[in-house]
């Protein structure tokens, strides 16, 4: 009895027994979900397996208008759709987190003014935003706010290039020439010089203390270099313009008034987290530093350059990495107002034609997964990058 | 002459009387023009600022209460009024958007549980109302159960079917007290909780087979603001404590196997969409049970909410567990106490304790995420609306709808989060110079 007893308080036997105990629950419960999964799926007469990917789909899993990916109806199979899904979702989320970063910061920024009319705006935009779901603002953005816009006939003309109405926005569409590939080159070629340049300006102004215009003349080369690469080979780009025949816009790009819907709904709620998470970088930064810089002789912009930004930056990368990757998962609501996003076309459509629900949800879960990964790689990268330089 | 005569009255240097300051550097001017008006940028900021609010105010409140229809029975009869909101449209439905489909006379069940709610709820919350501790323990130990009867009725078990039966388990639960007073009297933790804890559930279950005598309700039933309060309170009140399990495992550094399946789980869950989830609950879920076993949609979407946010939630606590500095534990090993009892009187009240607003942030967004359901089929609130706005009879309502479905969520959401500010400075116990 006693032995037990100590055996019972023996902190290594406990902590082996426990872990034994945990390995035998868990491979208990994946044993008694493989078994009742293999047996429901034969009772249900689905294949498992991935064989159904190269089926044909037999749908449309895009509007007409945004069919980039180039998809058929009669040859393009289930692989296709998800093709296009994940196109469609990255083509949301990207944008989505580009302008919700410009719309972030401008408006944490307001909301730190010391004008009250301001930073009141501000917040009641913060506020209103964060205490009302975003499901709820996508239905008004797109039921109250875009289908409430004009016909197809009576469309917002923007200088005969752009066309909005309450079904989509027609964008011109340049065509694939030799154009695109010498404007490519010319921009690639102006990225790498841009990158040479920062590390340049970098090691010079640690060294030296001399600043360089490093904005301006990035700009200047991403705009010059392809437009030199065009004139001197003789090529411009062609656009295809949209241009209404009978009751429809054709040619161009049309984007979709789900997709407007969404990205405007996306922008607006991630952005007021956004404003937050800057809100808070800022304000971590103690007056004493501003102080010390003023004491220095710095300027007002050389304070926010070289004092206020950098230290900002660390505190705010890593909740801005979280908005980013809620900015991402949160596309998928898009089935609701039925944006052809992955989750609509593949785990909606697709899965309800195949059966496959195993499969699907497994895939669409892991490209999810994998792109939350790659962001918060990359967020990893740059934050270890502006994070402080210690002995 | 009494003013000229002040003029020219001279005073030695350094004994002027003070003088009021001049009328721009006092009261509301001397504010307008700092605060305001200080630099030409702020001054355009402000007028552009003014001239934003005056746009967008006076029409809202006009839409909103000015020129609203506050009696109709159509949508004919709004367009027939001032052009402002037409909130009769809520008002013949209210019941709809507050019920759902619950059967109309048995509305007193759903009312009966909020107000049971409210009543254990108030003094916990509300320090100033005496009687925390006991309704505290009602609220966790009891309430969830009566509330359950209240909403659906009886449960029927299938080995709780006949008198003899319930013999047996009556028999069972004297057994498992007689455990727990055993458990007491030679002073035995694991003896007493073990006892009573099996009694206490074995009760639970006898009390919801009975369900209160009440008729049984699907939860196909449940709708509009109920079923949105039903899925954010039992998500919120399951997943917090299978959250803090996770938290603790994910710590646990000296047993592996537990701490990488927390991990696996946290992470796991953190990577994907709440709506791959729910799909997965409705999809996969009934794949995993033997056949004829089953959940309804709404016990699905509540098992995918609760394990979606008792990730997120983990992450949280995690947090205020990682603050909590090494010498605590080793003040509480030092004085004796095992793993058990120092994580439940040391680590957790000072953690838990930290995360307040991180546990609240989770818990608007498990509100504001109930909303989800809809792309799932259940009527929860937005979906009520959302339906009710494509219905003939009030076609071109869609404002109302949304507006008044923002306003409540708004109400929830914006309370909650002050409520979490206030607790968090009175909890606040550091010292401070």
């Amino acid at each position: 009895m006693n032995q037990i007893a100590n055996l019972w308080y023996d902190k290594t036997f406990r902590r082996l027994l426990f872990q034994v105990l945990a390995v035998i629950g868990i491979a208990y419960f994946g044993y008694f979900v493989f078994d009742n999964t293999s047996t429901n799926l034969e009772r249900l007469n689905i294949q498992p397996g991935f064989e159904f990917m190269n089926e044909i789909a037999g749908f449309m899993p895009t509007t007409d208008g945004m069919n980039l990916t180039g998809f058929d109806l009669d040859s393009s199979t289930h692989k296709d759709v998800f093709i296009v899904g994940v196109f469609n979702t990255l083509l949301l989320a990207v944008v989505g987190i580009i302008l919700a970063t410009v719309l972030g910061f401008v408006m944490g920024i307001l909301r730190l003014s010391s004008n009250l009319i301001i930073s009141f705006v501000s917040s009641a935009y913060v506020e209103g935003m964060r205490n009302i779901p975003l499901l709820l603002w996508i239905l008004i953005w797109y039921f109250g706010v875009i289908l409430a816009g004009p016909g197809v006939r009576q469309s917002l003309n923007i200088f005969d290039t752009i066309f909005i109405n309450k079904r989509y926005i027609a964008l011109p569409q340049p065509l694939y020439t030799d154009a695109i590939t010498y404007a490519g080159a010319g921009v690639i070629l102006a990225l790498a010089l841009i990158f040479i340049l920062m590390k340049w300006a970098k090691k010079r102004l640690d060294n030296r203390g001399r600043d360089f215009p490093r904005f301006f003349t990035s700009l200047f080369l991403i705009l010059l270099l392809p437009y030199l690469f065009l004139t001197l080979s003789g090529n411009t780009i062609s656009w295809e313009f949209p241009h209404l025949k009978g009751f429809n816009y054709i040619n161009g790009i049309q984007l979709p008034a789900s997709y407007i819907a969404m990205l405007m709904a996306l922008v607006f709620y991630t952005g007021a987290y956004i404003a937050e998470v800057v809100r808070a970088g800022i304000l971590s930064v103690t007056s004493g530093q501003i102080d010390a810089a003023r004491s220095i002789g710095l300027k007002q912009s050389q304070i926010s350059r070289f004092v206020v930004i950098p230290q900002a930056l660390r505190v705010i990368i890593p909740p801005l990495t979280s908005q980013y990757l809620n900015l991402t998962k949160n596309t998928s609501l898009a089935i609701a107002i039925g944006y052809t996003d992955l989750v609509n076309v593949f785990t909606g459509i697709s899965l309800m034609q195949t059966g496959n629900a195993l499969e699907i949800i497994v895939l669409t879960m892991a490209f999810y997964a994998s792109v939350s990964l790659i962001i918060s790689m990359f967020m990893n990268w740059f934050n270890k990058k502006v994070a402080i330089v210690e002995r | 002459m009494n003013s000229v005569q002040k003029e020219t009255t001279t005073y030695p240097i350094g004994l002027h009387p003070d003088l009021p300051p001049p009328v721009s550097e006092r009261g509301l001017l001397k504010w307008l023009r700092k605060s305001l008006f200080n630099t030409w940028y702020n001054s355009i900021a402000t007028i552009l600022g003014l001239y934003f609010l005056w746009l967008v105010i006076p029409p809202t409140y006009d839409w909103l209460l000015g020129s609203a229809t506050w009696e109709a029975s159509s949508n004919k009869d709004c367009r027939a009024g001032a052009g402002g909101a037409c909130w009769g449209f809520i008002k013949a439905r209210f019941l709809l958007f507050m019920y759902g489909f619950y059967d109309a006379n048995s509305l007193w069940r759903p009312n009966l549980a909020g107000a049971l709610l409210i009543c254990f709820a108030t003094p916990v919350l509300i320090p100033k109302v005496p009687g925390t501790r006991f309704f505290a323990i009602s609220l966790i130990f009891f309430y969830p159960w009566l509330a359950l009867s209240l909403l659906v009725g009886p449960i029927e078990f299938s080995f709780l079917k006949t008198s003899s039966d319930l013999a047996i388990w009556a028999i069972l639960i004297l057994g498992f007290i007689a455990i727990g007073f055993w458990g007491i009297k030679i002073n035995d933790l694991v003896k007493r909780g073990f006892g009573f804890g099996l009694a206490y559930f074995a009760s639970a279950l006898i009390f919801l087979n009975w369900g209160l005598g009440l008729d049984s309700v699907e939860t196909t039933k449940f709708g509009g603001l109920l079923l949105t309060l039903v899925l954010a309170l039992t998500s919120i009140a399951a997943s917090l404590p299978l959250s803090i399990l996770l938290a603790l495992g994910r710590r646990a550094e000296s047993l592996p196997v537990v701490m990488y399946a927390c991990i696996t789980f946290i992470e796991l869950f953190r990577a994907v969409p709440l709506i791959t989830v729910l799909f997965m609950a409705q999809f996969m879920i009934p794949l995993f049970l033997p056949q004829g076993y089953s959940f309804d949609d709404v016990g699905m979407a509540l098992i995918g909410m609760i394990l979606f946010f008792s990730a997120y939630l983990a992450e949280v606590v995690r947090g205020g567990l990682q603050a909590i500095s090494k010498g605590q534990f080793e003040a509480a090993a030092s004085i004796g106490l095992n793993y058990y009892k120092s994580t439940r009187l040391i680590i957790l009240p000072q953690a838990l304790k930290i995360v307040i607003p991180g546990i609240v942030n989770t818990f608007i967004a498990i509100t504001k995420d109930t909303s989800l359901v809809m792309i799932i089929g259940l009527f929860d609130i937005l979906n009520i609306t959302k339906s009710s706005i494509t219905d003939a009879k009030w076609l071109g309502l869609e404002w109302e709808g949304y507006a008044f479905v923002g306003l409540l969520f708004w109400i929830l959401c914006f309370s909650m989060s002050r409520y979490s500010q206030w607790l968090e400075k009175r909890l606040d116990t550091d010292r401070r110079i």
